[in-house]
């Protein structure tokens, strides 16, 4: 078990490491382009020449990338050329909030959709399993740029209930998560219930669930007590990986309500070709992409007796 | 002592599947009475309705099965009619099962102790420290060793014996009155099905149980029943007291079930199987009248396919037969006249294996620290060991084991699917073992070809039957050219007695002993000089069983090829070969011609491999031997005899420590044992054959 | 090849198509699906205006049009027709999103079945290589790569190759896995067909159920990004009409013309709509075999 948590941290470190190699290669090998995108278009090239030696990036590449890495590590991403700031200063709180709009959607979807997912998978076939699944097919057909068109449609133009952006000008507001979270639910939790729908009615359909019926238990006990513990390893897994997916469809939800977010500021980034903050963001979302890819496979087989013990 | 209700009576049971196609009906008109303390069998091939029987007893139908009408009295009570809660306390408390696939009917995710304990908390109100104290007590009665260990583990953590033992266990927690088991032995090796027999037995004996004992394999019903009731098409055609029914059986179909079991008077020349005719009616498409009518050899229009036939009773032997002409057929009626079969001529010796050995490496879990810096520790998983055998041209030899002894890896090295770790293997004077399939060249590849064992992963879904046999004509260059092609393959589908419009099917439209013989047409398409039969039978039904192996002889004799036979069961293996070799472990233990093998001196091994194997011969007397602990480790075999572990007649410390010698107790007979031959000899067969 | 191959192929594709009639829910997919091909088939006949032509703008849905027609949806800021952009824009989904798929799954087809098949030095290299650009936050993938190598079709198109070519690879290299134990791919060894015989036409063609089924999910999905790139501003370039870019060039005013931006929306959803319920219908057919 140990053995397999360290194999699967090694994996992390290494593709942290080949990631780092490919953005830094594909942003800053160029070392033109780039003295043209931090000094902006109408320096000169003596600007650039002199900004270039300054900063060292007549070195050959092996040692520019072992130096950026060195203070990528120790936490110092460099300076935005449109924000004029250190990256860092900007980073964190807009971390911080994408991480609470995705928090909120986790903590909302999660519970609805195993509990349609399993609702559904315990009567494979039946009415409730057949609904359940077409609502998740709707709503997963439905991407949130659309979702957020139409639930603006109605709750913002028709109803004027709410509010159509979120950028929180006047300081934080309930009132402009409401969409936001609403969308990225609406998109998400649809998936995960199928999943779980498929694990449960794959292990409904069991020998060892035959078994606890002719033992004479009755129908709940036999989902509950036999039936979630082996259905219920799969979705996990899944639930897992959404939240680096969410990083992904967090960027249109937070572009279309203009939230300001780790998304609007990658968006930002890179329509302006702000290189140190492109790089930042993209290491950060690949970081924690890949740990919480590490964690959901080091829980599968955790969850999962035929492996933890074998 | 018994009373005079019956404890299960089924009467007129009619079971149907709803399909989006139409309704199918598996059980027709079934009835049987089971009386308090009988041990009931329930035999019949695929497709027979045995299991849906089962599942009618339990009423568990599932969603699209059927009770239609009919009825089934437990105590006297009415159970088809009964609710959810009423059923609740009927299942696991007074009526309890015993399944197939012991690892799939126990739950991967919890203990034993909790499977185990869930059934005397829910049906006899026991508080969690009885129950534990009572799982553990059955888990003895069951001769579990160890029970505590056994408790915390997980399904997976045991082996396949003792998982049945659990299951067993289960079942008898809650002191059911009737038990069913519904194949209990199939998934197991023989040796082990011999232990749960004999558990099985006990259990009988112990709690005066009355048992329903449902098998395809007439052998165990000898062995396990009182009486047993036959079914053919989900109808019962004939039930009676087994001595009734083994020694004379009124039924056609009875009798030619009979007569396609390779039972130790039947010989492949001189008195060979006797396959039944056709093949078994679709659900849908049953004939009208005697459902078997059209596959009967004493069948006469007009009166068997008249009118339904009822299930008589008759009185003298106790019996019920489904036919209407059983009191006027005679058992020659029932057998075609002999064909004589020519004698093969055994030639030279065309494969040699000498100390042929095959390991396989494996990572080992291991020092993590060791397996950071590299240094992995690798362990060798010693599949075959010093293998030394030889097959001559034209002759079967057969290769006899149970799982892990390294059988199947033996015929991979022969095929090039593996390669030798050391040692050599010859085929016609060319040295294989070292040579893989990719460098070997034509003409090998087209003399060595196997038969496999499952005809469901034996031809690809994906292409034609025609396609499929073509391919391997051209590939080996036997034919050329398109229209060369289709007429030899349609040569060989004519060979293995399937009709010509076969070419253009799927296989998903094939029987499983189609599929086979298109896998044997397959394998013979290159006129290989040797063929490997891995467990070419296992798979089929017990008439098909008798069809193919026929098929195989027939062109056997007519290629003269080698046939290299794999198996783990004795009957056919007595039934068609001519020499045999035993393994253990990844060793060979014992080898000699058939009768050699069939008769004293034994291996210990073989010994007590001949008195699992049942037989369903009413003259047959067996011994008993028993095998306890489980097959070591190839990780990590026994220095000394590989057997040493599990053998009943261990010696002493010898047996431990050191590899026994071959010894030669006759020309070509070879045990590999300390015991001295002189003792050896002395030693009574393991079964005789009374003549009354 | 003694013409197996194109026999099983059609037979197989176009025979899982045939039977989704028994599936209501996959025939309603496919009748959205072939609805918007033909939309596309026959866009120059079928839309009433020009796309590109510069009419009234900001004209509201049912509005009169200078040439005494109607403009039945409304017309855009720049006062192009909305209907009949959308119905080219129909035209441009249906071109790149199967294209890019296809392509997709050669790549992905490859890799996985050498992976699966061939085991040792390829397949751990080839899995970690996936492994690696799957855990990559998709559309981050893309954002980067378009800013860096510019925005173009054949852009779009390789990236929508890369990002998706490690998950059929997963796919594919997981049914190998399971296909090449089957004793007819002994039975082909044991006779001493090369590894490309074995990997396409003994291994391929057993893959197809679950192949057909993701592909319909996959393109499905490829709509929704080249929608996705549109909205952000990074899909294909003007003028061509575009869902994705419709929406997003018709958000600023969406307060008070909805119908610049929620015709498309409509659109795009249906469209996608139409390939996951094909999809499902697809499976539920499979499993009936």
């Amino acid at each position: 078990m140990l053995f397999f948590i360290l194999k699967r941290v090694g994996m992390m470190v290494l593709t942290m490491l080949v990631t780092s190699i490919v953005l830094f290669l594909v942003l800053e090998i160029n070392i033109e382009s780039l003295a043209v995108k931090v000094l902006g278009q109408f320096s000169t090239d003596e600007q650039r020449l002199l900004w270039l030696e300054n900063n060292g990036y007549f070195r050959p590449v092996y040692i520019r990338y072992f130096e950026w890495l060195a203070r990528i590590l120790q936490g110092d991403f460099g300076r935005s050329v449109v924000f004029q700031e250190e990256v860092s200063v900007l980073l964190w709180p807009r971390l911080a909030r994408t991480g609470l709009l995705a928090g909120l959607v986790l903590a909302i979807a999660i519970p609805i959709s195993i509990i349609l997912g399993i609702l559904a998978g315990m009567k494979e076939g039946s009415l409730q399993d057949r609904s359940v699944s077409v609502l998740c097919i709707i709503t997963t057909s439905v991407p949130e740029f659309c979702s957020a068109t139409l639930i603006s449609w109605v709750f913002v133009f028709s109803l004027k209930w709410l509010p159509g952006t979120s950028s929180m000008i006047l300081g934080f507001s309930w009132k402009e998560m409401i969409l936001p979270v609403l969308v990225l639910v609406i998109y998400d939790f649809g998936y995960i219930a199928r999943m779980t729908r498929a694990s449960m009615a794959e292990v409904m359909q069991t020998q060892y669930i035959r078994t606890a019926h002719l033992k004479g238990l009755p129908f709940h006990k036999v989902v509950l007590q036999h039936g979630l513990r082996n259905s219920l390893i799969a979705p996990f897994t899944v639930i897992m990986l959404q939240i680096p997916w969410l990083l992904s469809g967090v960027i249109v939800t937070e572009y279309f309500f203009a939230y300001k977010g780790i998304g609007t500021l990658l968006l930002d980034a890179s329509l302006r070709h702000d290189v140190f903050l492109i790089e930042a963001i993209t290491l950060v979302a690949v970081f924690v992409a890949v740990t919480t890819q590490a964690l959901s496979d080091i829980g599968y087989m955790y969850l999962n007796p035929k492996i933890r013990f074998s | 002592m018994t009373s005079t209700t019956p404890l299960l009576e089924i009467e007129d049971l009619h079971v149907s599947y709803l399909t989006r196609a139409a309704e199918v009906p598996a059980v027709i008109d079934f009835s049987l009475t089971v009386n308090e303390g009988e041990t009931v069998g329930l035999v019949g091939e695929s497709g027979c309705g045995k299991s849906t029987v089962a599942m009618a007893i339990m009423n568990y139908m599932g969603t699209n099965g059927l009770i239609k009408s009919g009825s089934i009295r437990f105590r006297g009570q009415e159970i088809t009619t009964l609710g959810p809660e009423q059923l609740r306390v009927l299942r696991g408390n007074e009526i309890a099962m015993i399944y197939q696939e012991p690892m799939a009917s126990l739950n991967p995710a919890m203990t034993v102790a909790q499977q185990l304990m869930e059934v005397p908390i829910l049906h006899l109100g026991a508080s969690k420290q009885t129950a534990r104290a009572s799982a553990e007590t059955i888990l003895s009665d069951v001769h579990i060793p160890d029970p505590e260990r056994i408790m915390a583990s997980y399904p997976h953590q045991i082996s396949g014996g003792q998982q049945q033992r659990v299951v067993i266990a289960m079942a008898l927690l809650a002191n059911p009155s009737l038990l069913l088991l519904d194949e209990p032995t199939t998934a197991l090796d023989v040796t082990v099905e011999a232990g749960i027999i004999k558990l099985i037995q006990e259990i009988a004996r112990k709690y005066d149980m009355t048992q329903v004992y449902i098998s395809h394999n007439l052998g165990l019903i000898l062995e396990t029943c009182s009486r047993v009731c036959v079914m053919y098409s989900g109808q019962a055609v004939e039930e009676g007291p087994v001595s009734a029914l083994f020694g004379a059986p009124k039924h056609p179909y009875t009798h030619g079930l009979f007569n396609c079991i390779p039972l130790p008077k039947t010989d492949k020349r001189n008195a060979p199987l006797v396959p039944i005719p056709g093949q078994l009616p679709l659900p849908h498409e049953r004939p009208t009248g005697c459902t078997y009518g059209p596959r009967c050899r004493a069948f006469e229009t007009n009166l068997c396919d008249h009118q339904e036939i009822p299930y008589e009773y008759i009185e003298e032997s106790n019996q019920h037969v489904r036919c209407c002409r059983w009191s006027e057929i005679k058992p020659e009626d029932l057998i075609p006249d002999k064909v004589p079969v020519a004698n093969t001529h055994i030639g030279d010796i065309v494969l040699e294996a000498e100390d042929l050995s095959k390991h396989y490496e494996v990572e080992s879990p291991g020092q993590v620290l060791s397996t950071i810096l590299g240094l992995k520790e690798k362990i060798a998983l010693k599949a075959n060991q010093e293998i030394n055998l030889s097959a001559r041209h034209g002759e079967t030899l057969a290769i006899v084991g149970e799982s892990g002894c390294g059988k199947s890896t033996f015929a991979k090295v022969l095929l090039g699917l593996e390669t030798s770790t050391s040692g050599d293997l010859t085929h016609d004077g060319i040295e294989i073992g070292r040579i893989g399939v990719q460098q070997r060249e034509q003409k090998q590849l087209a003399a060595l070809q196997i038969v496999f064992q499952n005809p469901v992963d034996t031809l690809n879904p994906s292409h034609t039957v025609g396609a499929q046999v073509g391919r391997v004509l051209k590939k080996f260059g036997v034919s050329q050219g398109k229209t060369d092609t289709h007429e030899k393959t349609l040569e060989l589908l004519a060979k293995v007695k399937l009709p010509d419009e076969f070419y253009y099917r799927l296989p998903r439209q094939l029987s499983g002993g189609q599929k086979q013989r298109i896998g044997i047409a397959r394998a013979f398409a290159g006129r290989p000089s040797l063929v490997v039969a891995d467990e070419p039978v296992s798979a089929l039904d017990v008439s098909v069983q008798a069809a193919i192996a026929e098929l195989l002889m027939e062109i056997q004799r007519e290629y003269g090829t080698t046939l290299l036979l794999i198996s783990h069961d004795l009957s056919v293996v007595r039934y068609l070969s001519d020499r045999v070799v035993v393994m253990y472990l990844g060793r060979i233990v014992e080898s000699g011609s058939r009768d050699q093998i069939f008769e004293p001196p034994y291996h210990p091994y073989t010994e007590a491999l001949l008195a699992a194997a049942p037989i369903a011969d009413l003259r047959v007397k067996k011994r008993d031997i028993i095998l306890e602990g489980n097959l070591p480790s190839p990780l990590d075999p026994p220095i000394g005899c590989p057997f040493a572990t599990r053998c009943p007649r261990r010696i002493g410390e010898i047996c431990d420590s050191t590899l026994p010698d071959e010894q030669i107790a006759a020309g070509g007979h070879h045990i590999a044992c300390h015991i001295p031959l002189e003792d050896l000899n002395q030693i009574d067969p393991v079964f005789a054959i009374e003549d009354n | 090849m003694i013409g197996v191959k194109p026999k099983i192929l059609s037979r197989g594709f176009l025979a899982t198509l045939i039977n989704l009639r028994e599936s209501p829910v996959g025939l309603i997919g496919a009748v959205i699906v072939l609805f918007w091909v033909v939309m596309a088939i026959f866009a120059p006949l079928i839309a009433p205006y020009d796309p590109l032509a510069i009419q009234t703008p900001f004209a509201k849905p049912g509005t009169a049009a200078p040439d005494g027609g109607l403009f039945l949806l409304g017309t855009d800021q720049k006062g192009r027709d909305v209907l009949s952009r959308i119905i080219w824009g129909s035209r441009t989904v249906l071109i790149y999103a199967p294209l890019a798929t296809f392509c997709a799954y050669m790549v992905g087809i490859a890799m996985g079945l050498a992976a699966g098949y061939r085991r040792g030095w390829v397949d751990i290299f080839l899995s970690r290589m996936g492994d690696i650009i799957l855990s990559f936050p998709v559309l981050i993938l893309y954002i980067i790569a378009i800013q860096q190598f510019g925005r173009s079709n054949l852009n779009i198109v390789i990236a929508i190759i890369f990002a998706s070519a490690p998950g059929i690879m997963r796919i594919v290299r997981g049914l190998t896995l399971e296909i090449r134990e089957r004793e007819y791919i002994a039975a082909a060894q044991v006779r001493g067909e090369p590894n490309w015989w074995v990997m396409i036409v003994e291994i391929l063609p057993n893959a197809r159920g679950p192949l057909i089924v993701d592909s319909c999910l996959r393109v499905g999905y490829v709509i929704i990004t080249i929608g996705i790139l549109g909205f952000l501003g990074l899909g294909l370039p003007p003028p061509d009409p575009e869902w994705g870019g419709m929406i997003n060039q018709g958000r600023q005013v969406a307060l008070m013309f909805p119908h610049m931006t929620l015709f498309p929306a409509i659109a795009l959803s249906t469209l996608v709509l139409g390939f996951n319920l094909m999809a499902d219908g697809l499976r539920e057919t499979s499993l009936k075999d």
